[in-house]
């Protein structure tokens, strides 16, 4: 299905997984995965264009590239992350914050403790290290025998977040996951996020990425995410690496019965980006809300492919995704709709908007609605738009210079993806920090 | 203030380039408020959107001599957003909603690019509170509807009422009103005729345009016109209204075509 740029022993891989296989702890059936994962890589291969699930997404230069794992950081490393995080409006986000700088969680920066009984946040690397019951929800959501980049994060991951949040317990503040890149150009990192969120459970949680030098790296992310029987869970994934970098990411979550899930895509950063959110309705009555938001200028690269799948009867999925692109970029959004025969009463709904800013940016949305139950509501609907003539007037009529009403109005057209945002602190500095990109003003175009 | 000399317009960029405004004459004192009547189709609006620099139009004859804070300006010269700070304001007709914008936030930002023009300090969120709060009370505009966003899922007699709440917090020297008065009932009429009443003043000039009469038995203009088939075929003051209301607009045709 694929050329491969591999060499069928594996290379560079091959060598990174064999030391990784020797020095990684954890339990039997984990190895014995990592292993079939990694063979199961080799035999799939980077895909190509060819293949229909990347036809606007060419990952040669990534399938090229000799890339090696990030090493360790060093001095210079640690004390780019103290500043950003003395500094960025991105640093604190939450209550509990768990830093991981290229690919290793960072105790001196993080704050797990402050979070209470019945919750687990910590480093998925020392919990697979020490033995700690972790459940088998890893690698169980992820499938990895269709996928080559999730096999490839699978074979080598070494480290990551685990949050679980105990039956009932109910987190006042987010929890923040903070995955920070020093490395140098082809060197890799393959981070691995699993939350687990007990019945009854309420949490926030943000994984968030970001680049503190020049250097671009391959970041290969996977997320696992459970929320069980009427859990509310809140997941926002927020991309603001540098413009050299490559980031592939692959989010996969399952709703139980009457669980209410909201996944967040906010991606602004990196050369090449490819997000695939899978989200499944697996019980009866649940709600899934898939929220997204990308920006693209320069000869940047976005691709958005989601999956919702309504398992269960009673689901309702609500699926919003906007994009603003300027320059020569170009982003391409999939949504595809599953409604299983047993899904009766599905109520779905689905848009991808986008605002061309610049008559060379390209923007290609593909809604796929695959339809086996007949009593369900599904719609969907994708626009490709500039800004409005009649609300810049409206703007100009007042006194706003025409080039401040074309910023105003930008801003504006990504508001409603934030105000989605249940976590205010997130919410809050997304505003600020695109009020003032856009505006060039302080504040957050409230009053 | 304003003086329009031989006025014609068209719908720009558009193949057939009939003309809608076809020669308009008219001139506007400070302190005094003109009604201009017509049917629709006659070129009221047109003409409300040539004055405040709407694009889609496109001027092919004639002159608009305004005003300015400095002196006399070539206004068809100007931008809109260049217009605005030299005093013009038009009350849409048709307001548009722009979700993601606060009304207030909209509002300071507006107020604050005059006052930049006119080299006034700018006001601060607290300051502009200050200068908004009498004016919200007069026109019974409500603080939940100044921090929702602009317009968006306003009534329509919410979205007329913002606009005079606009015009009263821009204070603007040419206030132009288009068609202010449609789809209100007569409360809403009367808050909004209120609000231009306290406006009036004899540094301001304000033109309502207005298919009906109605409006004018709340705003009281001294000059009333009428405007058919893009030229201004009668004026006089308000009583021509009153005789436009009893006959319809019906006996404009004959009287034109019979060249009385």
């Amino acid at each position: 299905m694929s050329v491969t740029a591999i060499p069928a022993t594996g290379g560079a891989y091959r060598a990174a997984f064999e030391a990784a296989a020797r020095a990684q702890r954890g339990p039997g059936w984990l190895g014995t995965a990592r292993r079939a994962a990694f063979e199961r890589f080799l035999e799939l291969g980077f895909p190509t264009p060819k293949h229909e699930e990347w036809r606007h997404t060419n990952v040669a230069v990534i399938a090229r590239g000799e890339f090696t794992p990030a090493p360790p950081p060093d001095a210079a490393a640690e004390a780019a992350a103290e500043k950003f995080l003395a500094g960025s409006p991105f640093a604190a986000l939450g209550g509990a914050r768990l830093v991981f700088l290229d690919g290793r969680y960072a105790a001196r920066f993080s704050t797990p403790g402050a979070l209470g009984a019945g919750v687990r946040a910590g480093s998925l690397g020392a919990a697979l290290a020490a033995g700690d019951a972790i459940g088998e929800a890893l690698t169980r959501e992820a499938p990895w025998s269709e996928l080559a980049f999730v096999a490839l994060n699978t074979a080598l991951f070494d480290d990551g977040a685990v949050i679980e949040i105990g039956r009932g317990q109910v987190l006042p503040e987010p929890v923040h996951v903070l995955y920070l890149a020093t490395a140098a150009a082809a060197q890799y990192l393959q981070p691995r996020t699993l939350i687990l969120a007990g019945r009854d459970s309420q949490a926030s949680v943000i994984e968030a990425y970001a680049s503190l030098g020049e250097q671009g790296v391959f970041t290969n992310a996977v997320t696992e995410i459970v929320a069980e029987e009427n859990a509310a869970l809140e997941h926002a994934r927020l991309q603001q690496e540098n413009l050299a970098s490559y980031h592939v990411s692959a989010t996969f979550a399952r709703a139980g019965r009457t669980a209410r899930v909201a996944l967040h895509a906010l991606t602004f950063g990196g050369a090449l980006t490819r997000n695939d959110v899978t989200a499944v309705l697996d019980g009866e009555g649940a709600e899934v809300l898939l929220n997204g938001l990308y920006i693209a200028g320069g000869r940047q690269h976005i691709d958005n492919h989601t999956v919702l799948d309504h398992a269960q009867p009673l689901g309702t999925s609500r699926e919003f995704y906007k994009g603003i692109l300027d320059g020569q970029a170009s982003t391409a959004f999939r949504g595809r709709i599953v409604v299983r025969p047993d899904a009766q009463h599905t109520d779905a709904i689905q848009s991808d908007k986008n605002l061309l800013l610049s008559a060379d940016a390209v923007a290609s949305s593909d809604p796929q609605l695959e339809i086996r139950a007949d009593d369900v509501r599904c719609t969907h609907g994708a626009t490709f738009g500039q800004i409005d003539a009649e609300a810049l007037f409206y703007l100009q009529s007042r006194g706003i210079g025409a080039e401040a009403a074309r910023r105003l109005l930008t801003f504006a057209f990504a508001s409603d993806v934030l105000a989605r945002l249940r976590c205010a602190p997130l919410r809050r500095a997304l505003e600020r920090e695109l009020f003032h990109r856009w505006t060039g003003l302080e504040g957050d175009g409230e009053a | 203030m304003l003086e329009i000399h031989d006025l014609h317009a068209r719908i720009a960029k558009q193949a057939d380039g009939r003309e809608i405004l076809r020669g308009i004459d008219l001139r506007v004192k400070a302190g005094e408020v003109h009604a201009i009547m017509g049917p629709n189709g006659s070129g009221k609006s047109t003409l409300a959107g040539v004055l405040a620099g709407r694009d889609s139009y496109e001027v092919t004859r004639g002159t608009v001599r305004y005003q300015g804070l400095g002196g006399e300006l070539d206004l068809l010269e100007l931008s809109p957003e260049e217009r605005a700070r030299e005093g013009v304001f038009l009350a849409f007709q048709y307001p548009v909603e722009i979700p993601g914008v606060s009304n207030l936030y909209f509002l300071r930002a507006a107020l604050n690019a005059i006052r930049k023009h006119r080299g006034l300090e700018e006001l601060d969120a607290a300051d502009f509170l200050r200068h908004t709060r009498g004016k919200m009370k007069m026109l019974g505009v409500d603080d939940d509807l100044t921090k929702r966003s602009v317009n968006e899922g306003f009534s329509g007699g919410e979205k007329k009422r913002n606009e005079i709440f606009q015009m009263a917090v821009l204070e603007p020297r040419l206030a132009i009103l288009d068609e202010t008065d449609s789809g209100l009932d007569i409360d809403a009429l009367k808050t909004v005729a209120q609000g231009v009443n306290a406006m009036r003043s004899p540094e301001r000039a304000t033109i309502v345009v207005t298919h009906y009469q109605r409006l004018l038995n709340y705003i009281v203009p001294d000059f009333v016109h009428v405007l058919y088939n893009g030229r201004i075929v009668r004026s006089g003051g308000k009583q021509l209204a009153l005789e436009l209301e009893e006959k319809g607009y019906g006996w404009l045709e004959e009287a034109v075509s019979a060249g009385v």
